[in-house]
């Protein structure tokens, strides 16, 4: 590739979205909450869909996704985001409806609605940020974190005796007949952040032909609350948390891959 | 066209909802209130006007449907009997917080915890002193008739768009099981999108246009000042319920020596005690909340200038009665007069009551 090439529009991976506000990120340094909204926020550009579009916001580190998503939000408790969008798409069955939420909003408090709403088939796009820590609340053990995985409350690692295994939501709700699209994705590289953006792209196209749920996991990494520099956490995540929870399709089109 | 129907408090309120034009229900299953939803999945909504109606998978979801529903300018509701209340909590908070319309209906059972499937008013502290956690309060509507199940459904719409705020109608097992004739409007039309963009479009997340700036549905403030500006306003909301939405009912007051106070169905069987004492030479009346908040406080002061001592009437072991010791200021005598475990006082009860603890 050329750098020609490399300048095209549809080549570059890491321009500001016009749907992005000035606002400065409230994100640690290195994390990849900035490039999936960003992802997400180009996505919306791209489809021409702003209008018609409307986001629900998580508790978490993303709870202000709202201040840099130049779009309708709405903020959600902790965990019931799929529950708000639920009703926001049932009432506007026109409008382009998601939510943004971190592994402790949906794999934890919010496992019921995130079942339930996935199992209706909901016409709706998932976004699921997958870090194996609750960041926000300052590094404590979240339904993914690995086994031997430290965090503030699974100080000597997380044994599967006492603290179970960490939990595969993705694959879990990929079984239920509701939901159309479901994938796994991670954005800590252009290329990575490249088949993100199809992904997002091809959820939202999901949602205009009415074709139910789209799921789309990012494994993310956490920085601050791995305890490690945003490269050492990348590498981390592609050494330890990519074996346990593998990139790629799950279900397309319906059909489990 | 309006029609005059006889049905249970319960299918009244559901039927009243469709007529009212509401958008949205998002319930759960729970006696003595099921027939809301019963009724409602029955009527097929979705074909007469357009409403959704969704059965969600616990209260929690409900309500938070109900905030998502109205965080975009819909006209959304939802019912429920206390312990399923209790899980509503939560999301009643937040849809107070992001200052967003919706009505909740309470057909209360006895409690705590489990309880009973009986009749109760025990949620009074529950409904008017918050509820779920932080500076909020509901505007509380009490009806005391199937007529009122039905009217007070669009009369709590009018309310929660006019402040922003959600509203309680707080119903028991008695109204919302008993059957009535009812007087039913006549249906409304349910407002198209265009229509809930020009009205809401100011503050609800319908989608951001290039005209407007984005709108933003949250109950979070991390900066304190902004914080503490947010409940500002919110109590301003309840003074101004107070001057301009305060709504009670009197009964024989104007020359009544001895008074009742009473809401709901407790304020039934009351009025039929007011009768049972005047055929016996006593002068009694009733005084009825029928907003719980804001609550009646000075036309009970003002009676307390009047009456020599006053019974609070009430299907719980003695809530409402510390709002009418409150409003009356030690002026008189304030005794209560309760029943608990789904039991329901008689008339004749209530007399006996007023004549041991206040005329003595």
């Amino acid at each position: 590739m050329n750098v020609l090439d490399i300048i095209k529009p549809e080549n570059q991976v890491f321009c500001k979205s016009k749907l992005m506000t000035d606002t400065t990120l409230s994100y640690c340094p290195g994390c990849g909450h900035g490039t999936a909204h960003n992802l997400t926020m180009e996505v919306i550009d791209e489809l021409g869909i702003c209008e018609d579009t409307i986001g629900v916001a998580p508790v978490g580190c993303s709870v202000l996704a709202y201040d840099f998503m130049n779009i309708d939000m709405t903020q959600a408790a902790h965990g019931r985001a799929p529950a708000v969008a639920t009703a926001i798409a049932r009432t506007w069955p026109e409008k382009y409806v998601f939510t943004y939420q971190g592994d402790g909003d949906l794999a934890a408090i919010g496992t019921a609605e995130t079942i339930h709403a996935c199992n209706r088939g909901e016409n709706i796009v998932i976004i699921f940020i997958n870090n194996g820590i609750y960041g926000m609340t300052g590094g404590q053990m979240a339904p993914t974190t690995l086994e031997g995985m430290r965090s503030s409350t699974s100080p000597y690692g997380r044994e599967i005796k006492t603290m179970g295994s960490p939990l595969k939501i993705t694959e879990l709700i990929s079984n239920l007949p509701g939901v159309y699209y479901v994938t796994r994705q991670a954005v800590h590289t252009h290329k990575h952040a490249r088949k993100t953006k199809k992904a997002i792209k091809k959820a939202f196209e999901n949602t205009r032909l009415k074709k139910g749920l789209s799921f789309i996991e990012i494994v993310s990494n956490c920085n601050s609350g791995w305890k490690m520099t945003p490269n050492e956490s990348n590498i981390w995540m592609e050494e330890h948390m990519f074996p346990y929870f593998p990139l790629g399709d799950i279900k397309v089109n319906g059909i489990l891959k | 066209m309006s029609e005059l129907k006889l049905m249970k408090g319960n299918e009244a309120l559901a039927e009243a909802a469709i007529r009212a034009g509401v958008d949205a229900y998002f319930g759960y299953p729970i006696t003595p209130q099921s027939e809301v939803i019963e009724y409602l999945m029955t009527e097929r909504p979705e074909q007469r006007t357009g409403m959704v109606v969704l059965q969600a998978e616990s209260e929690l979801a409900a309500i938070n449907m109900v905030y998502g529903a109205a965080s975009t300018g819909k006209k959304v509701m939802t019912s429920s009997s206390s312990p399923g209340i209790s899980l509503k909590q939560e999301g009643i908070s937040y849809i107070a917080g992001a200052e967003l319309p919706a009505v909740i209906v309470n057909v209360v059972r006895g409690g705590p915890g489990l309880g009973t499937i009986q009749p109760s008013q025990a949620d009074y502290f529950q409904s008017v002193k918050g509820g779920g956690h932080g500076d909020y309060k509901l505007y509380v509507l009490a009806p005391a008739s199937v007529q009122e199940m039905a009217d007070f459904v669009e009369d709590a719409f009018k309310i929660a768009f006019k402040y922003r705020t959600p509203v309680l109608i707080l119903s028991d097992g008695l109204i919302g099981q008993m059957m009535e004739k009812v007087n039913l409007k006549e249906q409304q039309k349910r407002l198209t999108d265009e229509e809930v963009i020009t009205l809401n479009g100011d503050w609800a997340t319908t989608g951001k246009p290039t005209t407007r700036e984005r709108n933003i549905v949250t109950s979070l403030d991390l900066q304190s000042e902004k914080m503490e500006a947010r409940v500002h306003r919110l109590m301003k909301k309840y003074e101004q319920m107070e001057q301009e939405d305060l709504r009670y009912e009197e009964f024989q007051t104007e020359d009544a020596e001895y008074l009742f106070v009473a809401y709901g169905s407790s304020a039934r069987i009351a009025q039929k005690a007011v009768k049972l004492a005047r055929d016996k030479g006593i002068k009694a009346g009733l005084l009825r909340p029928i907003t719980l908040f804001p609550y009646p406080k000075k036309i009970l002061f003002d009676l307390a200038n009047q009456v020599k001592g006053i019974l609070s009437v009430e299907l719980n072991a003695g809530q409402m009665v510390e709002d009418v010791r409150l409003s009356v200021k030690h002026k008189v005598p304030v005794e209560h007069f309760g029943r608990t475990g789904g039991i329901i006082h008689t008339p004749e009860e209530v007399l006996e009551a007023l004549e041991q603890k206040i005329i003595k």
